[in-house]
This record gives structure tokens, C-alpha cells and sequence, in this order.
């Protein structure tokens, strides 16, 4: 089956769990930005956790059905309409042949996991189907969605719908959001007054943020240690010898805007970085509109490793509660 | 009266230019399909198109930060 593509939305991408294991040769993960969301939206309607969906950020799109599915929407508050009529999103519902999905606007949270059983059938590239579109790569045809374009569907497994995710189990950003964050091996280069502050400050999520990073402004310029310019390094004095950039850390060049590393970023470069987003943290950030306020929270590594462990067993409730 | 409302988050600009003049001045006439502004959002810009034709009265300031679904103007 195929789903047609009436409007795009305005960045809607095919992802699953993302492309990992290519990231020392510049090949950045991908994937959905908020991965419980996507899995959830996939055990929904009857699909494997890891099967691809549709990433809408901000705008549905409005998609026809050539054939009867079963679809649910999780992660943001878009609201899902069925021919006009409303439906629920966490909760899985049909769309019948001829039908058409399109959506309200948006009310809550930054992106929508779309999740049709069978799952959009792209072709896998390195290991994933998910969309790297600076890189022309994966997903469909290597980019967003485009008026006119014919989604390849999967066959799927015959699911009930008004199958639901309670509110209780789903998980979002607070206002402002709490990114926890460890600091990293550069935090030597600020002084202890501006971590200091780094910490205390509200910072707003810029316009520009996007899959590649989400840049932050608003908090004070960061005041670095004097130190003489290492041989390789740029002239800034946030600049290092080129270092690798794990998946989730805070570089801040100049000193004046936190930019975090999200699923499509760059993986190396010269900016130091304070620190790094947990992991359990990163689909938070996924679900942050523009001039949203945030704070950055200190934690140690095992308060990380704890944070991952209590998402996972979040995750295993969820899937017992279906 | 018809209120046109904001189809993204982001911020809304009531020019297509920093040096250009606005789209449309308050008391304007616009037809359905005008554009009458942008939002940037993700290093884009999408243009807002009136949804009705009438006169145009601009209730979100140029540069605001806007919501989705939040209202940008009375058209009538």
C-alpha cells in the first residue's frame, strides 16, 4: 500500500531508532529526536519498536490512505484529524481507504510521531530508514516529504484501535524545561563564577534550533580562564584542538550560546564543550518549541546511568500496560 | 470577522525584508491567498496567507515570538 502525500507539513521526515555505529566517519546517528515517543506511537498500532514512522515538527502533514490502516500519533499535542473528524493522540484509531489524515494545531511539545502499521517500507541505508537530509541520505529519497510524493507502506499485523497510552506514562518537558547535564572534560576552560551562573541562568530555546543542535540564548556570556593558544586551536577562547562531539553535548562558541548536539549533528570540530546532556534528557529536548525556557541541571554520572535505568523501566511499564 | 492564526511557532515578521516595507499596513484590503507575513522557525521562513479577503487589522507585533494557533490579525 501506499499513502499519498496531499501537504508536507514543514519538515516531515521518515525516522526509526536511527543509523549508530557511523559516527567516527561523519555519518551522525539520525533518528527520531524523541525515541520513546516514536516506540510508543509503534506499539500503538501493532508495529516492531523500532519500525519507521513519520517525524512531523511543528505542522502535520495531510496524507491520503490507498488502503485501510491503523495509525496513532504521540509525542506532541498535534491534533489528528480523520477526514475532519477528531480524533486522540497515544491512542491508536483507523484510517480507512480513501480516507485522509491531516492535523489541527499544534498545542503542546515540538514533534509528532506518526506510526501506521506495517510501517513506511523506505529502503534501509546503512542499517537504518531513517532521513539524514543534510546528507541526502536515507528515508525517503534522502529528504523531507514533498507534495505529491507516494509513501511505500509494509504489511501490517491486524491491530484493535482505541489502544492507549495513559497520560500518566507519557513524558515531557516541564516549564522551564531540566536538561541534566554531566560537565564534561573542557569545564576547566570557564571560570567557577560563569558554571556558576551557567547553572542559575533560564535560557530560551532559539528559532533556529533544529535536528542538527538546539541553540539556547538569553543566559550571561560565559568568562573563560586565560590560557595561551594551543597549537591547532583557533584564536577564541572557546576554541580547542579539533575534538570529537559525542551525541548530546553543549558546545558553546564565543562563550554566548549553548548549542546541544541533537540526532543529525556534525560529529567533531573545534569548540569546547561544557558538558553533555543525559541521554534519558535528549528526547526532552525534542519536544522544545522556539523561546521555550529551559535550565541546565548538574548531575554526576551515576545519577545519568539512574536516569537511563528509570526511562527504562518507564518503557517496560508502558509496554505492560498494553 | 475572521482571525487569522498563526500556523507554526516561531517568530512572526510582518516584512519580507529588514529594508523592505511591511506586507500590509492596518485597514488594508487583502484577498484570500495574500501573504501577509512570515515565520521563521528552523533557519525557515513560512509565508502566512490570509485565509479570507476584507481589511486587515494586525494583532501580533512584528518580531513577537508566536504559538501555533496563536492569532495574527482580524480579517473583515
Amino acid at each position: 500500500m501506499a499513502i499519498k502525500v496531499i501537504k508536507p507539513g514543514l519538515s516531515t521526515t521518515v525516522q526509526d531508532l536511527g543509523r549508530p555505529g557511523y559516527y567516527h566517519i561523519g555519518i551522525p546517528v539520525s533518528g527520531g529526536m524523541d525515541r520513546l515517543a516514536l516506540k510508543c506511537a509503534n506499539l500503538l498500532v501493532g508495529n516492531k519498536e523500532g519500525a519507521a514512522v513519520l517525524e512531523a515538527v511543528f505542522m502535520g502533514p495531510e496524507l491520503q490512505f490507498t488502503e485501510d490502516a491503523v495509525v496513532a500519533v504521540t509525542g506532541a499535542e498535534l491534533p489528528p484529524l480523520v477526514n475532519g473528524e477528531p480524533r486522540e493522540t497515544w491512542t491508536s484509531f483507523k484510517v480507512k481507504k480513501g480516507q485522509t489524515l491531516s492535523f489541527g494545531f499544534l498545542k503542546k511539545g515540538a514533534r509528532a510521531y506518526i506510526a501506521i502499521s506495517g510501517g513506511i517500507d523506505v529502503p534501509v541505508v546503512l542499517g537504518s530508514r531513517s532521513t539524514y537530509a543534510l546528507g541526502a541520505l536515507g528515508g525517503f529519497k534522502g529528504r523531507k516529504l514533498d507534495v505529491g510524493d507516494r509513501l511505500p507502506v509494509g504489511k501490517g499485523r491486524v491491530v484493535k484501535e482505541g489502544r492507549r497510552i495513559p497520560e500518566k506514562l507519557r513524558r515531557s518537558p516541564g516549564a522551564p524545561a531540566e536538561l541534566r547535564m554531566v560537565p564534561g572534560l573542557y569545564w576547566h576552560r570557564i571560570t567557577e563564577a560563569a558554571g556558576k551562573q551557567f547553572f542559575s541562568d533560564t535560557w530560551k530555546v532559539a528559532p533556529e534550533a533544529d535536528r542538527i543542535g538546539y541553540r539556547f540564548r538569553g543566559g550571561k556570556p560565559l568568562d573563560f580562564v586565560p590560557r595561551e593558544q594551543p597549537f591547532g586551536a583557533g584564536s577564541d577562547p572557546s576554541n580547542i584542538v579539533d575534538a570529537c562531539y559525542p551525541y548530546g553535548s553543549i558546545q558553546v562558541p564565543g562563550g554566548t550560546e549553548p548549542i546541544v548536539l541533537h540526532r543529525d549533528a556534525v560529529s567533531g570540530g573545534g569548540y569546547f564543550m561544557v558538558g553533555t546532556v543525559i541521554s534519558a534528557d535528549m528526547d526532552l529536548i525534542g519536544q522544545l518549541q522556539p523561546h521555550t525556557p529551559a535550565r541546565f541541571v548538574e548531575v554526576t554520572m551515576a545519577q545519568a546511568l539512574k536516569a537511563r535505568n528509570d526511562q527504562t523501566k518507564l518503557y517496560d511499564k508502558i509496554k505492560s500496560s498494553l | 470577522m475572521a482571525q487569522l492564526l498563526s500556523p507554526l511557532p516561531g517568530t512572526f515578521y510582518r516584512r519580507p525584508a529588514p529594508d523592505k516595507p511591511v506586507y500590509k499596513n492596518d485597514g488594508d484590503k487583502v484577498a484570500k491567498g495574500d501573504v501577509v507575513g512570515l515565520i521563521e522557525v528552523m533557519k525557515s521562513f513560512t509565508e502566512v496567507k490570509a485565509d479570507a479577503a476584507g481589511r486587515i487589522k494586525f494583532i501580533a507585533e512584528n518580531e513577537e515570538p508566536v504559538m501555533a494557533g496563536q492569532p495574527l490579525a482580524d480579517i473583515g
